[in-house]
């Protein structure tokens, strides 16, 4: 009895543990699905196999993780930080491309396997901001005290937007937006943070611009800020406004098209638009209770691309349908992502907490983008699904994570 | 406050969860509204991605002839398609096709023009695969998208050339063709009647195709007959039933001369019924189901000898003697001519007219003559004479009345008519010059600006045997023609000397220009003719008619032999046409010693002939 409590005790949230476990078993499942094709093709029919395999290891790692103390973590970020930057610049040298991203340098060929080196410099960057951030006594007043975390941030995100890799760029920020908030930060000197990128999106109609500019003046005015920040802001705003033609030329012809088909799928159905019709086709014609599991006819014949990496969800939609899949699935990541945040809330640690929190924030915006982007709601990136697309990097990375996350819970939330 | 005190954390777990609420449930409302509400147009774009409509080619009707032998039906065949798809995807795909099907270049390009201008149909490279060719290429159907192999009905000929010109043959519709009212409701790729019969029975014979769906995947490649989306069967065509007699035709076919070139119709008198038409030299229809052979077309194309031309009906001639009963017919029912009386001046090899001197065939001349025995000896200076007395404006004008100038009304898609002056001004309007009245003397020995096809002449003397009138002359069984009908409006007094001048004609060593044509069962009488021609040998022409003896006539044969010299020879075949017939009719047995002429030369006794 005492040994199971302690067991449970080690293994932290085993709520949690099992809703990660059982989704990361449905996905092989899936994986499997996504092999299954009228045509078979040799390089998805196998790869269930190798998917289970991973998982293997990535229970093993995550079984080792949770036997790490924090304090371990807390000492190894910024060693981490290092190298996992280094490692994204030397990505940029050696790196090659895979699936959907053939043209980008995101992986590192290391013989039998492909590692995606961006999956670590999360959980490095997520650490590093953590440990800078854990140590503010008190909240930040001024855009100069945030200046730190975004570098530490914008470096590694710069690198992976080089190779180009827009979707784990997303991320980054999302994790930057997630531990700056879990850290303390004043809502509004968030805003100031990420208006120039609103400005930047919204520089691309005249009026909207217009408008964007007077509130940001108006809200400056009201939220008290400093001269010099909103000088800063509005300069930043407008600059974005200025260089966003140019920099809208500078992205390379697939970026632009992709961009441009989220908008509106239909100016190219048989090329650029042709993932998000062919994935909206797949979930929406598998209706409210799917066409039953490996029977996807979007997927057997071929016509949904990536089924088994960053389509998988599509392919749960087609077969499930709404009931029996994408709405259990959702839930399910709800679920998860709610444990994690019952788990933030209890560690009083700081350094654990924004880890925690971080963590919460890279994967929430994996399942945000990952999902919306199968139904047309998000513009293609290509970021993976955690715990159900095909992948071992990003499946270990992932589990990494939950053995942080779990061992923080186990040691100091009191679960 | 302290940054991480339990209230501010629990604060912003609640902020953190409100996000987390908003973001799943955009999403779970999004894939709400795919998924359940928009489901009905999502299933229906998913279906239309892989299942793409093909055609069914629905069975042509078989053709029967009036036995209810078959003179085409279907045969199982192969068939290779390729769906609609990008020029480039299609010629990569033929290009991978052609050392299997044995494509040349010449044919691919064929192939794409005709891709080109029905893009949204399959492509049907050929209906007429083998099956080692049907199994190397579904051991390829992997690297060969787009292909598709079904089992479709192909036209079948047994008798072939015997029956080329009369059926016609069947192809893929033309451009052309989609474009005009007569295949309103057609789709590109279909097959339809190009000539003949075929062409013009398409829409009895054609049937209606039906269309079935197969379940493609993205890459072009068929993966299944889709089985829940119901297939609509294609409708047969119906059968159709000629009164052509199919032993008569291939009779025919045997005994022509196949170095020679001409036309033999048979009609049935007073009905028009059409029993055999052949024309010489033929083609195999065949060669034509599923896509001819460029190479095979050209040569049909270019052959001097014409073998596509159907010269039964395509084919006009100067009728020759053949229209001599014609000129008398004209000036009896002028009232200028009494068959019983002698022209004034007698035969004497010729005939001197203006500053002319006209000859007739026979330079030993046959001096005086009634009407029945000139049509006998067949003399041109009587019937120079006979003109005369009609004068050229009058026959020109009789003539087209009784509509010399215009086409039997078979039932074939294409008839040429005759070629007959409607006046004097007919020859300044056509080749700038005016007539003398010498004309009338070329006209009245039926040379001239007279051209008629064989079957036209066929049918004037069946109206002959019919009391001057006859029904168009019609192929198939289930057109009428009633109102077509054509009368001569000559009356006894007029018909009865020309009967009698063609009776003796063929009588046995009687001095007639065709009497080694005579039969041993029959009365068999006619006319022979021959047309001057500026292009060679003259044309032989012999129109006639045979019935049992004592009976009226059951068969009337017009025979064109091109080159032929004289019109015995065309006799020759007209009489072994007609007994041959005759004979199946009346239970006899058929023999290949038929005519007189025949019976000398095989040295058997023709005591009958005495």
């Amino acid at each position: 009895m005492i040994l199971i409590q302690r067991l449970r005790a080690s293994l932290g949230d085993t709520t949690l543990l099992l809703l990660v476990l059982g989704l990361s078993l449905f996905g092989v499942a899936m994986v499997y699905s996504a092999g299954q094709l009228d045509v078979p093709d040799p390089a998805v029919q196998w790869v269930w196999k190798k998917q289970l395999l991973f998982l293997g290891v990535s229970v093993f790692v995550f079984l080792v993780v949770t036997r790490i103390q924090v304090r371990w973590f807390e000492w190894a970020a910024v060693p981490a930080y290092v190298i996992g930057t280094a490692l994204l610049a030397l990505t940029l040298v050696i790196g090659r491309g895979y699936g959907t991203a053939q043209g980008t340098k995101s992986w590192i060929d290391l013989g039998p396997i492909l590692v995606q080196p961006s999956q670590f410099a999360i959980l490095a960057t997520i650490l590093m901001l953590a440990r800078v951030t854990g140590n503010w006594r008190e909240p930040p007043r001024s855009l100069w005290t945030l200046i730190t975390p975004v570098m530490l941030v914008l470096v590694p995100m710069g690198l992976v937007m080089l190779q180009p890799d827009l979707g784990t760029a997303m991320v980054f920020t999302a994790i930057l937006l997630a531990v700056l908030y879990w850290a303390g930060t004043p809502l509004g000197l968030m805003f100031m943070l990420v208006s120039p990128v609103v400005g930047l999106l919204l520089s691309f109609n005249a009026g909207l611009f217009s408008i964007h500019m007077v509130l940001l003046v108006v809200f400056l005015y009201f939220y008290r800020a400093y001269l010099w920040e909103g000088v800063t802001v509005v300069a930043a705003n407008l600059a974005a406004g200025t260089i966003a033609l140019p920099l809208w030329n500078s992205l390379a012809g697939y970026q632009k098209a992709r961009l441009l088909v989220f908008l509106d799928p239909s100016i190219d159905p048989r090329g650029a638009g042709w993932h998000v019709i062919q994935s909206r086709v797949a979930i929406g014609s598998g209706g409210p209770f799917g066409k039953g599991f490996t029977l996807g006819s979007q997927k057997r014949l071929a016509f949904l691309p990536e089924q088994h990496t960053d389509f998988i969800f599509s392919v749960i939609g087609e077969e499930f349908g709404f009931f029996f899949g994408t709405f259990p699935v959702l839930l399910v990541f709800g679920l998860i992502l709610w444990r994690i945040t019952r788990i933030a809330e209890r560690v009083p640690d700081p350094f654990a907490g924004i880890v925690v929190f971080g963590i919460f924030g890279a994967w929430f915006a994996h399942v945000v983008v990952n999902i919306g982007m199968t139904v047309g709601i998000m513009p293609i990136t290509g970021i993976p699904l955690p715990f159900l697309s095909y992948g071992g990097s990003f499946l270990l990375a992932s589990y990494l994570a939950l053995g942080l996350v779990q061992r923080i819970a186990a040691e100091q939330g009191r679960m | 406050m302290h940054l991480f005190h339990p209230h501010a954390r629990r604060r912003r777990a609640q902020g953190a969860l409100a996000v987390l609420a908003l973001g799943l449930g955009t999403l779970g409302f999004a894939f709400f509204e795919t998924q359940v509400l928009k489901n009905d147009t999502y299933a229906l774009q998913s279906d239309a991605n892989r299942l793409r409509p093909l055609p069914i080619p629905p069975p042509r009707g078989s053709i029967f002839d009036r036995n209810g032998e078959i003179l085409a039906d279907n045969v199982p065949g192969y068939a290779l398609s390729l769906l609609p798809g990008p020029p480039d995807t299609v010629r990569a795909a033929l290009e991978r096709l052609a050392p299997l099907l044995g494509l040349t270049p010449a044919r691919i390009d064929a192939l794409m023009a005709r891709r080109r201008r029905a893009p949204g149909q399959p492509l049907v490279v050929s209906t007429d695969l083998t099956f080692e060719q049907v199994s190397a290429i579904e051991e390829r159907r992997l690297f060969l998208p787009g292909v598709y192999i079904d089992m479709r009905p192909k036209r079948r000929y047994p008798d072939g050339a015997a029956v080329a010109h009369l059926l016609g043959y069947v192809g893929e519709i033309s451009e052309d063709e989609l474009a005009r009212p007569e295949f309103e409701g057609y789709s590109a790729g279909q097959v339809i009647g190009k000539t003949g019969i075929e062409r013009r029975y398409e829409r009895t014979l054609g049937g209606t195709p039906g269309v079935r769906y197969v379940e493609m995947d993205a890459h072009g490649r068929i993966v299944g007959e889709y089985a829940p989306r119901r297939v609509v069967a294609p409708v047969p065509g119906e059968d159709l039933r000629l009164h052509v007699d199919l032993d008569l035709q291939r009779w025919i076919a045997k005994i022509f001369p196949d170095t020679m070139r001409g036309a033999i119709v048979a009609v049935e008198p007073g009905t028009g019924h059409v029993l055999a038409m052949y024309s010489n030299p033929s083609f195999d229809p065949n060669l034509f189901v599923g896509g001819i052979d460029p190479e095979v077309w050209r040569r049909l194309n270019e052959d001097p000898a014409k073998p596509l031309l159907n010269r039964a009906t395509d084919g006009t001639y100067p009728p020759g003697s053949t229209f001599k009963l014609v000129t008398a017919a004209i000036a009896m029912e002028l009232g200028v001519l009494d068959p019983d009386q002698p022209m004034q001046i007698p035969c004497r090899g010729g005939m001197q007219y203006g500053n002319r001197y006209f000859r007739c065939w026979e330079r030993s001349g046959h001096g005086y003559l009634t009407l029945p025995d000139a049509i006998k000896v067949s003399c041109d200076v009587y019937f120079y004479q006979v003109g005369l007395k009609i004068g050229l404006e009058r026959f020109l004008s009789e003539g087209t009345r009784l509509g010399f100038a215009s086409a039997s009304g078979v039932d074939l898609p294409s008839e040429k008519s005759g070629i007959f002056p409607d006046g004097p001004r007919w020859y300044r309007r056509r080749w700038g010059w005016d007539p003398t009245q010498a004309e009338v003397l070329s006209l009245a020995i039926g040379q001239g600006a007279n051209d008629q096809s064989p079957l036209r002449m066929a049918q004037l003397y069946a109206a002959l045997a019919g009391n001057g009138r006859v029904m168009a002359p019609r192929i198939a069984a289930d057109d009428d023609g009633s109102e077509r009908r054509w009368d001569l409006g000559w009356g006894d007094e007029i018909l009865e000397p020309l009967l009698e001048g063609i009776r003796r004609v063929t009588i046995p060593n009687g001095g007639g220009t065709a009497g080694m044509s005579a039969l041993e069962h029959w009365d068999w009488r006619g006319k022979t003719g021959t047309s001057q021609n500026a292009h060679g040998d003259d044309h032989a022409w012999f129109v006639g008619m045979a019935g049992p003896r004592g009976g009226k006539p059951e068969i009337v044969v017009a025979v064109l032999l091109e080159f032929g010299q004289h019109g015995w020879v065309a006799a020759q075949y007209a009489a072994k046409t007609a007994d041959y017939y005759l004979r199946r009719k009346y239970g006899m047995p058929t023999d290949t010693v038929q005519t007189l002429m025949e019976h000398y030369r095989a040295g058997r006794p023709a005591r009958w002939a005495q």
